[in-house]
């Protein structure tokens, strides 16, 4: 009872990390077709707004000294600004280009970020230290869960619960849905696309600052290649969740850090290592049984 | 009627601008290069071996492709088990099977052997992904990725696992490195005229149309797919003798990006734009190099902080996806004649159907 309850709360808080990723890179994808893959290197660039530039393997902590309830919505802030930036800057002149031209130009904006940063801050990884109290594990049925997962999964919902109420009560929400669903048609009945692609990218760069703040109280170390498993797994996830389908993508993130712990938990010793080659050989399974994704909406299916 | 030339006549000009292009290039660096020059130049015939194999898989089936790199990293250590010698290879791989671990080939057997072992396994894992298509195939080929490189990253006994093999001999140079990308893009060049490569652009352009007609769309992906796969496991096989070392890390994300960034920069749908990408970005990557360690501008040295040069690159390859998102071939091959016609050819007809996918 105990282990499984153990294995439950560390699938959701894995489950948590995927979800949120995935639905940055969903929001995007559902209004212009792109997948963003400098979404991971957004998330490295949040943690790392947390300290001050510099090559010594001692960080320089800088905005990670501010009491929370500053320094969060700082982060937010930080990680919208640069979402918003990339996209007036970059990708707003994609516009009408082919996916794959898309999906190299976000590409190579992460790598400018993440060589920026490398430029700024050295390849060390640098220790950081958040609010270490949520490390301590609290008694949970006689389990003993970190306190930073009970944290992690309690936001993740708070914020799907925010993200729901978003997009079903208000007209901005309403506008989102309809472009992800049908971006031309939308268009033609009076959404405004600049408007409806900056909220998305906002939002998403929010995402990618809880991530990173997520991801640096956890492991307690600011390194420059953090954000790009959680990015790739949540592309995946937006995938198999069903392109184009928010909660397809929410379902599918959860159920990839699931899986992921199971097979931690159940594999033989010896092919523990060999985890994350299961994960992608399920991934690879999954899309032969269900091509469009698992939760794919109607307007996915290609009309002819 | 009269009878239109051969599509081979119409054509064969394409290869023969790139390969004699090349010759030159690999002649004036072997003669006028240094050694660090020519290390430069062989890495741009690898990239351009991968690149072309990419071309043929990516450019005539439309389908972007993440998992090429996984066949790259199936040839490198293919040709590790063969070539490095019995004795280093009973201490450090000692889970080989035994006529494995006893066999020393020459580079010139083993090269091929590679290339037929990674296009062997795609044949079995591409019987399985190529049902897929649009987008959903594009990730079960990043699963692939994601399997080969766990299991060779952690297959200690037979791979090294995450430390890196040595003693393959190195015995590269500028010719085989071209002669590695001659035989590439002839190879790609044949396919991409035969009845599969045609077959398949068609679907490329209209699958609906072309299944319509009676072509088999998952047999011409296959076989796009191995032709591929053979081609990246012998650029493979000729990395690791470039190196001399292997280790799964190098056939991993950053690869996999950066072969796909030159092939859209040069232009996806063109074998002209595949080797032109990498050669360009090549160019600037060497040039940027040498920036960040100085040049002397009237007694002073000028030199880029670190870390510029890839700052730059990354740069680049964005403002020329902003104004040629074609490519810098705008997919079009390189021939003396026939511009204005393949122009108003070359587009495939944008329909509504495009933009569902």
């Amino acid at each position: 009872m105990r282990e499984l309850l153990q294995i439950i709360f560390d699938a959701l808080s894995l489950g948590s990390l995927y979800a949120l990723g995935a639905l940055g890179i969903a929001l995007i994808f559902g209004v212009m077709r792109l997948v963003n893959f400098a979404h991971g290197d957004f998330i490295a660039f949040c943690v790392f707004a947390m300290l001050w530039p510099s090559i010594n393997a001692a960080a320089i902590v800088f905005a990670g000294q501010l009491p929370f309830y500053l320094l969060i919505p700082l982060l937010l802030v930080i990680g919208a600004g640069l979402s918003i930036l990339s996209e007036i800057v970059v990708f707003r002149r994609f516009r009408n280009a082919n996916p794959a031209t898309m999906m190299i130009a976000s590409f190579a904006l992460g790598f400018v970020i993440r060589h920026l940063l490398l430029m700024l801050y050295s390849s060390r990884p640098k220790s950081i230290t958040l609010w270490p109290s949520l490390g301590l594990p609290v008694e949970f049925f006689g389990a003993h869960i970190p306190m930073l997962q009970v944290v992690t999964i309690i936001i993740t919902l708070a914020v799907l619960a925010v993200l729901v109420l978003f997009l079903k009560r208000t007209r901005y929400g309403l506008e989102m849905r309809a472009a992800a669903e049908n971006f031309t048609m939308a268009r033609m009945l009076g959404v405004r696309a600049n408007g409806v692609i900056l909220l998305a990218f906002a939002i998403s760069g929010m995402l990618a600052a809880a991530i990173g703040l997520i991801l640096a109280t956890n492991s307690g170390t600011a390194d420059i290649g953090m954000g790009a498993n959680v990015m790739l797994i949540a592309f995946i996830a937006t995938v198999i969740g069903g392109l184009g389908s928010i909660p397809g993508a929410v379902a599918a993130g959860f159920l990839i850090g699931a899986a992921s712990v199971v097979f931690q938990a159940t594999l033989p010793h010896d092919a523990r290592v060999f985890r994350d080659a299961f994960v992608y050989g399920a991934v690879i399974v999954v899309l032969l049984v269900r091509p469009q994704g698992l939760f794919a909406p109607k307007s996915a299916k290609q009309r002819v | 009627m009269s009878q239109r030339p051969s599509v081979f006549r119409q054509t064969i000009i394409t290869p023969i601008v790139l390969i004699v292009a090349l010759l030159i290039m690999a002649g004036l660096s072997y003669q006028f290069g240094s050694r660090a020059f020519n290390r430069t130049a062989v890495e741009m015939f690898i990239n351009i071996m991968v690149v072309v194999g990419l071309y043929v898989f990516v450019g005539n089936s439309g389908l972007l492709s993440f998992g090429h790199i996984s066949f790259m990293c199936l040839g490198a250590y293919m040709t590790a088990w063969l070539t490095i010698p019995p004795v280093m290879k009973s201490i450090t791989l000692k889970g080989l099977p035994a006529w494995l671990l006893h066999t020393q080939l020459p580079m010139w057997v083993a090269t091929p052997i590679s290339g037929l072992f990674a296009a062997l396994f795609a044949l079995l894992i591409g019987r399985v992904i190529m049902r897929l298509s649009g987008i959903a195939a594009s990730i079960a080929t990043f699963g692939l990725l994601g399997v080969v490189n766990n299991v060779y990253s952690n297959w200690d006994s037979v791979t090294g696992g995450q430390g890196s093999i040595v003693g393959i001999p190195p015995t590269m140079t500028v010719w085989i490195g071209w002669i590695g990308a001659a035989v590439a893009i002839a190879i790609a060049y044949l396919y991409s005229i035969s009845r599969s490569g045609l077959a398949l652009r068609a679907t490329r352009d209209e699958s609906v149309a072309a299944s319509a007609s009676g072509i088999d769309i998952v047999r011409e992906r296959l076989i796009a797919f191995v032709v591929s796969a053979f081609i990246i496991g012998l650029a493979g096989a000729l990395y690791a003798h470039f190196l001399s070392i292997v280790n799964p890390g190098a056939f991993y994300l950053r690869t996999t990006f950066v072969t796909l960034s030159m092939l859209v920069v040069g232009g996806m749908y063109s074998l002209s734009g595949a080797v032109s990408g990498v050669v360009a970005m090549s160019v600037l990557i060497e040039l940027f190099r040498n920036l960040e360690k100085g040049v002397s501008l009237g007694g002073h040295t000028v030199a880029l902080p670190n870390g510029a040069q890839e700052i730059a690159i990354g740069i680049i390859t964005i403002v020329i996806l902003i104004y040629l998102p074609t490519g810098l071939t705008r997919n079009q091959e390189f021939a003396w004649r026939g511009w204005l016609l393949r122009q108003r050819l070359a587009q495939p007809v944008q329909t509504a159907l495009k933009e569902s996918n």
